[in-house]
């Protein structure tokens, strides 16, 4: 019977790379013919593994280290998770490095493959999808596992998951340098990557609420709702977002379903609540979790907390028109957008102020613990771009910011300060218990990585609200005569030292995130390094003892 | 079609969702869940060892 199923699994692999190298020959596109060929090679791969790895006595349990026993959670996934978003948090934070310096010295544009256009969407989805994905997969099985009690429902389609999660990021990755793209922010891949990534995505929903169904634990805590919330509504954006007909079922290019403004109205639809769902509720279910946890105490308000899950699920998803100001999109939906958006200020503060009042009682624990100094960061940054981001959907201000680098500043300030924070001190939280350490390798490289990260951020955002504001007064800016005073060139050259400062600010930060993977990996080497603990505790045995009743004067 | 759905979705649709929300909105805080909130928040907490 083993070797009956070994020998399937080798057949089944050898069949998939026979088909691989038929898509190779037929293709009618190079592109398409490379992805066929990363198609191919891993089929090789698994085949020779399949081959080599066959043991009469053994299964394919030891192939992909399935769970030991009932009693055991099953954090194998979770661990790969944990090295999957360091590695491309690292890739993709390098990425945004280079592209940055590219706009202020175009002659490290190399064409054609390196050049900002390619490099571009390589970046936002590497640390979106790559770096953000993989923290959520990570973050997801680990929570859920712990609040329902129970180990992961199919744990054989959990690791589908992340091996298949990984395999679209490698052909969205080379297909954006190969120049592969359906021109869509966010939404870069092509119809064959997209269909792939919708099975991966439902096989992820089956192991969520397979997992959910089987909980020992009567009620599903709030973090649970905020995931099942971002699977369900991702699986809904990508879906009907990625709507296309292919020219050639062996070609990379395919035409969208819609066109015009509705194509227009679809894709920001998706655009903005990819950045609702999957980088706020997603994200916002790391935050229910891991800082009460890290603080050692509940949550501050659990009402507040599914008054926070409604308000974003019904308002989320009608601010999306807010991108589309002032375009051939209706009037009333453009404001309908800009309405929705500002509705949203009050659920994300209060879901800000329920995150740091879960503090309330322990806040000198932002003096001695660098993890929930980065926690209380992150949510300030996520106050800060939630009240931003309402502001500059309001039409009138949106006239001056949309296609300056406010924009860039804005979404930056959430990303790298919300996301990217919160996601560090996750891990943080994450890898000692994962690998059974005492504790992480260096606390006080926590706190480097905390205050180059800080700056680094303030750095960004505070050179592109600079760069945005001036390069949209210079883009309305008339003479007396009538005329545009300046050209588009003139706002370029001006921007140069902004555009030099946000490269520092992003290096820093990327800088950040490598001592990061140094303490990581030193942890997980199972070293602890000697240093001066974060606090000390300042005791005057001779100050502390009470005053002696003076004797009165006879 | 169009007419039709547009209509729907600013009179009865509307009327749904709003109504909707608000009652799930106020469900925790009907009378007697804040023993069952406190016991939600604290859920995380039962596995101290991480469940290892």
């Amino acid at each position: 019977m083993q070797a009956e199923n070994a020998l399937g699994r080798v057949g089944l692999w050898f069949g998939v790379m026979l088909l691989s190298i038929g898509a190779i020959v037929a293709a009618k596109d190079s592109g398409f013919a490379a992805h066929a060929t990363i198609i191919g090679v891993v089929a090789f791969l698994l085949m020779c593994f399949s081959a080599a790895r066959f043991d009469p006595t053994s299964n394919a349990r030891s192939f992909f280290k399935m769970p030991e026993g009932p009693t055991r959670y099953d954090d194998d996934p979770v661990r790969w998770g944990v090295i999957a978003t360091l590695f491309w948090g690292i890739a993709g934070m390098l990425a945004g490095v280079v592209i940055a310096l590219q706009m202020a010295f175009p002659q490290l544009n190399i064409e054609p493959y390196l050049n900002f256009g390619r490099l571009r969407p390589l970046h936002t989805s590497a640390v979106i999808f790559a770096f953000g994905g993989n923290a959520l997969i990570a973050t997801s099985y680990y929570i859920v596992q712990r609040t329902c009690r129970t180990q992961l429902a199919f744990p054989s389609l959990a690791r589908f998951v992340f091996w298949g999660y990984q395999l679209f990021i490698v052909l969205a990755a080379t297909g954006y340098l190969l120049g592969i793209t359906q021109s869509k922010e966010y939404a870069e891949p092509e119809w064959y990557v997209d269909l792939w990534l919708t099975v991966v995505w439902l096989a992820y929903l089956a192991v969520f609420i397979g997992t959910i169904v089987r909980r020992r634990e009567p009620h599903i805590y709030v973090a649970n709702w905020f995931f099942l919330a971002f699977i369900i509504t991702v699986a809904m954006l990508h879906v009907v977002n990625n709507l296309a007909m292919p020219v050639s079922l062996l070609g990379a290019k395919s035409y969208s379903a819609f066109a015009g403004v509705q194509d227009a109205l679809t894709q920001w639809w998706y655009g903005h609540n990819a950045v609702g769902f999957f980088l706020t509720a997603g994200f916002l279910a790391m935050m229910y979790y891991f800082v009460p946890k890290q603080a050692e105490r509940p949550v501050y308000s659990y009402r507040l907390s599914i008054i926070h899950f409604w308000s974003l699920i019904f308002l989320y998803i009608w601010a999306g028109p807010h991108h589309l100001h002032y375009t051939a999109l209706p009037d009333w939906a453009q404001t309908l957008g800009m309405v929705f958006s500002i509705m949203l200020w009050m659920p994300s503060w209060g879901g800000m102020i329920n995150g740091l009042m879960t503090l309330n009682g322990a806040w000198d624990k932002i003096r001695t613990d660098p993890i929930i100094r980065m926690m209380v960061m992150a949510l300030a940054f996520y106050g800060m771009s939630t009240f931003e981001g309402p502001m500059m959907s309001i039409k009138a201000v949106n006239s001056l910011s949309h296609y300056t680098d406010w924009t860039i500043g804005h979404v930056h300030s959430g990303a790298l300060g919300w996301n990217g924070l919160i996601t560090f001190a996750c891990m943080y939280y994450l890898v000692p218990r994962l690998w059974k350490r005492e504790r992480m390798y260096s606390l006080r490289m926590i706190n480097w990585h905390f205050w180059l990260a800080t700056i680094g951020i303030v750095f960004y955002a505070a050179s592109m609200w600079v760069a945005g504001i001036m390069q949209g007064l210079m883009w309305r800016e008339y003479g007396t005569d009538g005329y545009l005073l300046w050209s588009f060139a003139d706002t370029v050259s001006a921007m140069f030292p902004m555009y030099v400062m946000r490269a520092v600010g992003g290096l820093m930060y990327l800088s950040g995130a490598l001592i990061m993977t140094y303490n990581v990996w030193m942890t997980l080497a199972g070293k602890l390094r000697e240093e001066k603990s974060m606090t000390e505790t300042p005791y005057d045995a001779d100050a502390d003892r009470p005053i002696p009743a003076t004797v009165p004067a006879e | 079609m169009y007419e039709t759905l547009r209509h729907f979705a600013d009179s009865y649709g509307l009327a749904v969702m709003v109504v909707l929300y608000l009652a799930l909105a106020a469900w925790p805080f009907r009378p007697g869940a804040r023993e069952h909130n406190q016991s939600a928040a604290n859920s995380i907490f039962k596995d101290d060892n991480d469940g290892e």
